[in-house]
């Protein structure tokens, strides 16, 4: 699950839009390896599926319930409070902190929480990033209503009266180091405030705890890959390393871990309703400094609730 | 998965229906019901819609439920519409000394689930069981209670000289 870099341009990502401005053209003739890495993300990107709004399936959603049920009350003792503030229908914004690695144990648990409360009818997508739906393992993920993440289907998931799930944070803030916990950390990104005030759509804020503790995250490897050069070619801004079943060393997640029974609770808070709250033309950095203040301060509460790692 | 209990409420069966099939009552004696609000115009009897939720391990389980039978005063049933298969029905009977024979049976499940779905509903069993029995118990203290304040209403009438 990702973020969408919602203001700006839209990029190629296997679906909606023009393709991604790529860095700026080198003087001269590119060298051998440089053109062999330029057509391995190229293949990659291609291969990369549409993830549209459409592939989402609810009686593929209704028949997956009780392994997820299985999953979120044996494994995760899931606990989810406060779907009541979710306004009954309509579009709505459900903003997350975002905590597990590419397992995203509390997706999982919200994810069937808010099918079980508002029913399979209801359309709920929740947007990821590239390598999440590129991983032939998770295809299935699509049909539970995950698309690509991109400022074409947020929109599009909002007006069609959609409640639809973002991470601001994205992969910037799911592989931070485990001690950084009860740390929300959506790495400045604005863009969702910007489309809930587009789109007419209150926001929900949604706060998780316990993902950060199903492995020993030790650094999400924003730098690294940078260094690699795999935020150009791959669109992958983050090269986590930790220590995860049933690798050991785990660098970049990209076969996913095994995750530990780390006790997932998520709390859903009140909506928001920017206009109504901030006035006609609400200041996005106003708003985005109560937003985060407001999960904060859930986080910390959630947080002294802990007495013991993994058991919660 | 079908799961039911029974007990014998110390009260006649119009009393006990009055309580149980008003669904104003329904979150005070159903045990694990979190919500349940009528959706439509029909607010109680034959064809009366409610959207119910169980808490059930880690989610709130449950959809839009009809009422497809309306006996009065002695039984009535739901069938799911949306959310989880499920099937509840209530009966009540006449027992001797003025007493009711009080039933709640409860099937549910998910069609097309498969293994994970017979994994989960015997998993849950015993809590979606103890609901059922607890339901009932709530429901005789709610009812025995009742008839207890009448009768001290009545006691502290005052009588005709």
């Amino acid at each position: 699950m990702a973020q969408t870099d919602l203001a700006g341009s839209p990029r190629r990502n296997g679906h909606d839009g023009p393709a991604a401005p790529g860095p700026p053209p080198a003087l001269g003739r590119p060298s051998i390896v440089s053109r062999i890495l330029r057509q391995v993300a190229d293949q990659v990107q291609a291969r990369v599926p549409r993830a549209g709004l459409e592939e989402r399936d609810p009686d593929f959603i209704r028949e997956r319930l009780p392994m997820l049920w299985l999953l979120s009350s044996l494994w995760f003792r899931g606990e989810v409070r406060g779907l009541g503030n979710v306004p009954d229908d309509g579009p709505v914004l459900l903003v997350g902190n975002h905590s597990g690695g590419n397992m995203t144990p509390d997706t999982l648990v919200f994810t069937l929480a808010f099918n079980t409360y508002f029913g399979v009818e209801r359309s709920f997508y929740q947007l990821a990033h590239n390598p999440m739906l590129s991983m032939p393992a998770l295809a299935w993920l699509r049909r539970f209503g995950t698309v690509a993440a991109s400022p074409a289907n947020a929109r599009r998931a909002l007006r069609s009266g959609a409640a639809l799930l973002i991470y601001p944070g994205g992969e910037h803030e799911v592989h931070r180091p485990s001690w950084q916990s009860d740390r929300v950390d959506f790495g400045g990104r604005k863009g969702f405030i910007r489309l809930a005030l587009q789109e007419h759509a209150p926001i929900v804020p949604v706060v998780s705890i316990g993902g950060q503790e199903t492995a020993l995250f030790l650094t999400s490897g924003e730098r690294l890959a940078r260094r690699l050069a795999l935020d150009r070619m791959f669109r992958l801004t983050a090269l986590p390393i930790s220590l995860a079943l049933p690798w050991g060393l785990n660098v970049g997640d990209m076969l996913g871990h095994l995750p530990l029974p780390a006790k997932i609770t998520v709390e859903t808070l009140p909506a928001i309703d920017l206009r109504a709250e901030f006035g006609e033309h609400p200041d996005v950095d106003e708003v985005y400094d109560h937003l985060l203040c407001a999960m904060q301060e859930t986080l910390d509460a959630l947080a002294a609730e802990r007495r013991l790692p993994l058991l919660g | 998965m079908r799961t039911g209990a029974e007990t014998r409420i110390a009260a006649p069966v119009e009393a006990v229906w009055a309580l149980a099939a008003d669904p104003a009552n329904a979150l005070g004696f159903m045990s694990g019901v979190t919500r349940w609000e009528a959706v439509g115009e029909i607010p109680a009897g034959l064809g009366a819609r409610y959207r119910m939720l169980f808490r059930i391990g880690s989610a709130e389980i449950g959809g839009l439920i009809e009422i497809v039978e309306w006996d009065e005063p002695s039984e009535f049933a739901w069938t799911s519409v949306t959310g989880i298969d499920q099937r509840g029905r209530f009966r009540l009977r006449s027992a001797p000394g003025g007493a009711t024979q009080a039933e709640f049976r409860l099937a549910y499940g998910i069609a097309g689930a498969g293994l994970s779905g017979w994994i989960a509903e015997r998993i849950a069993a015993p809590t979606v069981s103890a609901h059922v029995r607890r339901s009932l118990q709530q429901l005789r203290r709610l009812t025995e209670n009742e008839q207890a304040r009448e009768r001290a209403v009545a006691h502290r009438a005052p009588r005709p000289a």
